[in-house]
C-alpha cells in the first residue's frame, strides 16, 4: 500500500518516490493524501509539505511555495512554483 | 606580394583569432551540457501543467472562461514577443530569429492588425529597431544574470498578464529558437495570450469524478498566469540552450576556417621565402661569375 508521490518545480522534479501518507496545505486547509484517494485538485499556499514515508514514522517536511496539487489515479503530485531546501 | 614579415604578422593574428574561438568552442560544449540539462529538468513541470489545463479547460468554457484563456474579443493589436539571446558569437541564430518575427510582423501588418514589440534579449534590438523602431514597447534585459531563471519569467509575465489586463494589446504571440541539436535551432512561434486551449485527451479524467477545491474557475484563475509564466521559462531554457549549440557549430566551424587561413598563409610565406633565398643565391654566383 503506497501513495506514489511527485514534487515538481518548474527547475526540475525534486521528489518522485513511494510514500505512505502526505499532508498538503491545501488553500482552503490541509489535507492527508492516502493511497486510493478520491480524484482532487486544489491550489495550494504557502507552507509545509509533510510527507510520511511509512505509517507511524516522523514526517519529513518541504517547504512549498504556490502551486496546485492533484490526486489521481497515479498518484499525487504537486506543482510547486519555489521548493526551498 | 605581401612582404616576409607581413605575412608573419598575419599568421599570428590568425593563430590568435583561432585560439579565442577555439576557447569559445569549449566553453559553449560545456555550457551547452548544462543547458540541455536545465531544458530537460523543465520538461516534466511543462508538462503535468498542460495535462492540467487541458483537463480543466475542457470544463470551465463559454462566458465563465477567463479572459486570459478565452481572450478579450478582439484580435486588432498584437504585441510580438521576441526571444532574443544577449551575447553574440553564436551564428545564425539571432538573424534567423529577427527574421522569423519580421516575417510574422510583416504578415499581420499586411493583414490590418496592429503590431508592437516586446524584446527580451539584447542581441534583437538592433535589427529590429531598423525597420520597426516605432514598434517597439519595451526591452526586458536578462543580461544581467548569469543564467535567467523562472525569476526573470516570472518578471516577464506578470509584465505581459498586467498590460493584458489593462487591454495594452489583444493577442500575444512568443517567438524563441527551439533546440533541435547543436546544428540545428528552428525558430518558432506560438500563441502566448489567450492561452490557446491545449488539446484535452479524453483518457484523463473523462470518467472520474475530480473534486475541485476551491472551484475549477479559481483553480483556472491561477493556473494560467502560472501556465504562461511556465511557457516564457521554457522559452528562456530553449534560448540558452540554442545559443549554447549555435555557438558551439559557429566556433568550431571558425576554427577550422583559421586552420585553413593559417596553412594557407604558411605555404605562401615558405614560398616567399624560399624565392628570397633564390634570387640571393643568384645575385651571389652571378656576382661571381662576372669576376
Amino acid at each position: 500500500m503506497a501513495l506514489r508521490f511527485e514534487l515538481v518545480t518548474p527547475a526540475k522534479l525534486v521528489r518522485s518516490e513511494d510514500v505512505h501518507m502526505v499532508v498538503v496545505p491545501g488553500s482552503e486547509g490541509e489535507f492527508g493524501v492516502l493511497e486510493g484517494h478520491a480524484p482532487l485538485m486544489s491550489t495550494i499556499r504557502d507552507g509545509a509539505v509533510q510527507v510520511y514515508k511509512t505509517e507511524g514514522a516522523e514526517p519529513e517536511t518541504i517547504e512549498v511555495r504556490g502551486g496546485f496539487a492533484e490526486v489521481g489515479e497515479n498518484g499525487l503530485t504537486v506543482l510547486a512554483e519555489h521548493v526551498e531546501g | 606580394m605581401a612582404s616576409l614579415k607581413e605575412l608573419k604578422g598575419r599568421i599570428n593574428s590568425v593563430k590568435s583569432t583561432q585560439k579565442i574561438t577555439k576557447a569559445k568552442q569549449m566553453v559553449a560544449a560545456a555550457k551547452l551540457r548544462r543547458a540541455q540539462a536545465a531544458a530537460e529538468a523543465a520538461r516534466p513541470y511543462a508538462e503535468r501543467l498542460s495535462g492540467v489545463m487541458a483537463s480543466l479547460a475542457g470544463k470551465v468554457s463559454g462566458d465563465s472562461a477567463p479572459q486570459l484563456l478565452a481572450g478579450n474579443g478582439a484580435d486588432q493589436r498584437h504585441l510580438l514577443v521576441v526571444v532574443n539571446t544577449d551575447k553574440g558569437l553564436c551564428g545564425g541564430l539571432n538573424a534567423n530569429i529577427v527574421k522569423a518575427a519580421k516575417a510574422k510582423a510583416r504578415a499581420l501588418i499586411a493583414e490590418g492588425k496592429e503590431v508592437r514589440f516586446y524584446l527580451v534579449g539584447k542581441k534583437g534590438r538592433a535589427p529590429i529597431k531598423r525597420d520597426f523602431a516605432e514598434r517597439i514597447e519595451k526591452h526586458f534585459d536578462t543580461s544581467e544574470v548569469r543564467t535567467p531563471g523562472f525569476e526573470e519569467a516570472e518578471a516577464i509575465a506578470d509584465d505581459l498578464i498586467g498590460r493584458f489586463e489593462q487591454g495594452e494589446f489583444d493577442i500575444a504571440h512568443l517567438i524563441y529558437p527551439v533546440f533541435r541539436s547543436a546544428l540545428a535551432q528552428d525558430p518558432t512561434v506560438d500563441q502566448l495570450i489567450p492561452v490557446p486551449s491545449p488539446e484535452s485527451d479524453a483518457g484523463t479524467g473523462g470518467d472520474a469524478v475530480v473534486d475541485y477545491e476551491p472551484g475549477e474557475e479559481e483553480i483556472l484563475e491561477e493556473l494560467l498566469p502560472r501556465y504562461v509564466k511556465t511557457q516564457l521559462f521554457g522559452s528562456l531554457l530553449e534560448r540558452e540552450a540554442s545559443e549554447q549549440g549555435a555557438s558551439m557549430t559557429a566556433m568550431d566551424n571558425a576554427t577550422r576556417n583559421a586552420g585553413d587561413l593559417i596553412n594557407k598563409l604558411t605555404i605562401q610565406y615558405n614560398r616567399s621565402r624560399q624565392a628570397a633565398i633564390t634570387t640571393e643565391l643568384i645575385e651571389i654566383i652571378a656576382g661571381a661569375e662576372a669576376l
